[in-house]
């Protein structure tokens, strides 16, 4: 225990390498969980009554637990890099307290609205989850992307085309999960809606390669390197195999693809970033890792804890497997 | 902010925003938030055990007292859950947001524990409760029973951890300065000195309890009101006799805990202890069993001689000392540093003790009726019980109070100035807008949650005006949850 806790050395070195690895898997997990909800959110304005109601039984037991892959990302990016985790919080001050606002109003949206029957109150709350579910991916795109370019504030062009690219992800995602999670009418329209959506993601990806390209120079040179080349391979493949699965009526692995988009959208940001880890204050990993001792310690926590954390999503998810049916009320 | 439009905006608004500056206004967006995100997550913790006992007494028996208990319960808990969610996601970002400079130099003692918190405690909580709401028909009866243990554990870890947090502010340990690219930060140089800080146990020891308590009342309180309006509704008697013994005993042992509490925060933070009895010359301290405010000022600027008091002399330097009535107690005056603000302070440490002295009275009148029998009939007792359920909350509020305001202008007890903590960027006009936002939303969501709670308390009322009540029958575990 003494020489894994030591304090004048990290116990691999390349730890604050792996400390950032972490800080993007539970980024790219909790967008890839959260899309599923997100994308649901929107998709839910199209749908009638009865509809809505099958899609919060498949939306109910998971996002409080999707949602916290978010304070996850949050508290690991504090507990490995304070300094940048205070930078980016108090730089994006508004988009931070507006991405919490619209947040606020898709999990309130969802659950409010099963509290009373009048038709006006119901509405409002739909009206709060579909806003809330639409805004939130879309602000929480910019704010990364703000970050990840090193912009000054959240107001320009980049990180603007970004929000675009993650909702339209949220969509792919979220037809995606409803095409395991529904059957029928439903099904075959929010399939279709997710292949859409495809399509315009691959478009917005591209775009968003290319304001990059144009926009900040000094990116070029990771933009054209191979590992770059390979995740926009990736996304196309990833693309096209999830409109023929969707086609084919093979809902799982349209979810596996889908999920390999958000995983290919993640690691090509976070290839833009690296080495850096905050641009706009010219931090680099190695400038704003905590000590030693203190990695060495989070990482013993993160290490039993993570699997753990793996493993509850495992089960929770096997457990509320299978298609949704009208019965499953949403408490 | 340096987006012309933006800055447009925030030059118009400016006059009318700008009266607060970015320190005083993060702090009062942080003390409101925490205002209102303390209540449900005192609800979380304090509702924790019961929910577990009725879970698992509904698998061990099958009784319908405990399905229904057990149903109630948890929709109060995930209503309550939830806003604790959406209040509490913003308090862990508001470390960066508003207190980056804090977060900077604390991050290696802080950021672990709040990385902790959600790795151990938040997911546990999620999983778990996504089980407890609509698992019931999908897992065996035991599991579900495990489901509630779990939720608990989650509740209680998660305020260990943050418990660990504030108590490190208030009493820290196991870190050294050092200067890192110019800046000074606090490095961790012992783990266990720093969660387990002198102030850890005597907190959270105080605060699971005050939950039970606020918990224990509000229990009580609906209680009350079911059987004041049925007197044979059996399931809610119960509640009631389990609940008023519960009260006596955790009332009691906080009142004998917090003396204790309070001698220990007159050695280790002598000018909150000042602040609390508004001691400001230097010398044997008075305790004010009762301050009665005989004017505004004396309101906003307490002081002994513009109070009408009743006091015991020499009292607070006997219990700061443990037993000494003559013991120097620092006044106000003497501390090289400003002062808290007092008169918060000092209300709300009056409120505090005596709403817990009148808890302590309500419990021994409920258990006396329980021993004498009537328990039930006690019309006076009932409404006291029924105007009482909000105010362990508030007790619990002013408590914090206490502990955070008396800790200014400290952010970490001798190490950080709340106004060093502040974070740079940000400006007074950003910080009162997002001030303005969280009042009027927080209040919305508050009545919100009012509104869900008196919707939960009348459909359980109807319940017993159609007469669905009492058939100890057996429940059908298979039979999926109605609510």
């Amino acid at each position: 225990m003494t020489s894994v806790l030591s304090d004048s050395a990290y116990m691999l070195e390349s730890l604050p390498e792996l400390w950032f690895g972490l800080v993007v898997f539970a980024l790219g997990v909790y967008l890839l969980l959260d899309g599923f909800d997100f994308g649901l959110g929107i998709l839910f304005a199209e749908a009638d009554d009865s509809e809505r109601e099958l899609m919060l039984a498949a939306f109910g037991p998971l996002w409080k637990a999707n949602e916290v892959w978010l304070v996850l990302f949050g508290t690991v990016l504090f507990a490995g890099f304070p300094a940048v985790y205070a930078n980016i919080l108090g730089r994006y001050y508004l988009l931070v307290f507006a991405i919490l606002f619209t947040m606020s109003l898709r999990g309130l949206g969802s659950k409010l609205r099963e509290e009373r029957d009048d038709e006006q109150w119901v509405r409002f709350w739909d009206a709060c989850f579909i806003v809330g579910s639409t805004l939130s991916p879309y602000l929480l795109g910019v704010f990364v992307a703000s970050w990840i370019l090193g912009e000054p504030s959240a107001l320009a062009i980049g990180p603007l085309v970004v929000g675009f690219t993650v909702v339209a992800l949220t969509v792919v995602l979220g037809g995606a999960f409803l095409g395991v999670k529904t059957r029928g009418e439903l099904r075959t329209r929010v399939v279709q809606r997710g292949q859409l959506a495809t399509g315009a993601y691959v478009l917005l990806f591209v775009v968003t390669a290319a304001v990059v390209y144009s926009q900040y120079p000094e990116l070029r040179s990771v933009l054209l390197s191979g590992s770059t080349v390979a995740l926009v391979v990736a996304t196309l493949v990833f693309a096209v195999g999830n409109v023929v699965a969707a086609s084919r009526e093979r809902y799982h692995a349209s979810v596996l693809s889908a999920s390999g988009l958000a995983a290919a959208l993640v690691v090509f940001l976070a290839t833009l970033l690296y080495p850096s880890i905050d641009p706009a204050a010219g931090l680099t990993i190695a400038d704003a890792v905590v000590s030693p001792l203190a990695l060495n310690m989070t990482t013993i926590f993160a290490a039993i804890f993570v699997p753990i954390i793996v493993g509850y999503f495992l089960f929770l998810y096997s457990l509320f497997s299978g298609p949704v049916t009208a019965d499953q009320q949403y408490s | 902010m340096t987006d012309p439009t933006v800055t447009t905006v925030m030059t118009e608004l400016g006059p009318w925003l700008a009266f607060l500056t970015p320190e005083l206004a993060s702090r009062i967006q942080f003390g409101w938030a925490i205002t209102i995100h303390i209540i449900f997550a005192a609800l979380s913790v304090g509702l924790a055990p019961f929910l577990v006992y009725f879970t698992v007494q509904e698998v061990r028996t099958g009784k319908e007292r405990y399905v229904r208990l057990r149903k109630f319960w948890t929709k109060i808990f995930a209503v309550g859950f939830i806003m604790g969610t959406v209040t509490g996601i913003p308090m862990g970002f508001m470390f960066g947001t508003n207190f980056g400079a804090f977060s900077t130099v604390a991050g290696e003692l802080i950021g672990g524990p709040l990385s902790f918190e959600a790795k151990m405690a938040f997911f546990l909580e999620a999983v778990f409760l996504g089980i407890l709401l609509f698992g019931r028909d999908r897992v065996s009866d035991w599991f579900y029973a495990l489901s509630s243990v779990m939720v608990a554990l989650g509740a209680w870890l998660s305020a260990f951890w943050i418990l660990v947090v504030n108590s490190w502010m208030q009493t820290p340990r196991g870190y050294e300065i050092v200067m890192e690219d110019g800046v000074q930060i606090a490095q961790l140089t012992d783990p266990l000195a720093a969660f387990f800080n002198p102030r850890f146990p005597w907190m959270y020891v105080h605060m699971q309890n005050a939950a039970i308590i606020s918990v224990t009342l509000l229990i009580v309180g609906i209680a009350a009101y079911f059987v004041w309006k049925n007197r044979d509704s059996d399931v809610w008697k119960t509640a009631l006799r389990v609940g008023v013994v519960v009260l006596l005993l955790t009332s009691m042992f906080q009142a004998i805990h917090g003396d204790m509490y309070g001698r220990h925060v007159a050695e280790t933070q002598p000018h909150k202890f000042a602040a609390m009895e508004a001691h400001y010359e230097t010398g044997s301290a008075d305790l004010h069993v009762v301050a009665i405010p005989t004017d505004l000022e004396s309101i906003t600027d307490p002081r002994a001689d513009n109070l009408y008091t009743i006091s015991i002399p020499h009292f607070a330097s006997f219990l700061a000392s443990g037993g000494d009535p003559n013991a120097e107690v620092t006044g106000l005056n003497d501390f090289e540093y400003d002062s808290p603000p007092v008169a918060w302070v000092f209300w709300s440490f009056r409120i505090m003790v005596g709403l817990g002295f009148w808890f302590i009275a309500l419990g021994a009148w409920g258990t006396y009726r329980l021993w004498k029998g009537g328990l039930a009939d006690d019309e006076r007792l009932l409404k006291a019980l029924m105007v009482s359920s909000p105010l362990g909350f508030v007790a619990l509020i002013t408590g914090w109070y206490v502990a955070e305001i008396g800790r200014q202008p400290w952010i970490i007890q001798d190490v950080l100035k709340t106004s060093d903590g502040v974070s740079p960027p940000v400006t007074g006009t950003e910080a009162t807008l997002t001030l303005v936002a969280f009042v009027v939303g927080y209040i919305l969501l508050f009545s919100v949650f009012l509104y869900v709670l008196k919707r939960i308390i009348d459909e359980e009322a109807q319940r017993h005006e159609v007469g669905i009540e009492e058939d100890d029958r057996p429940d059908s575990p298979g039979v999926p949850a109605d609510d």
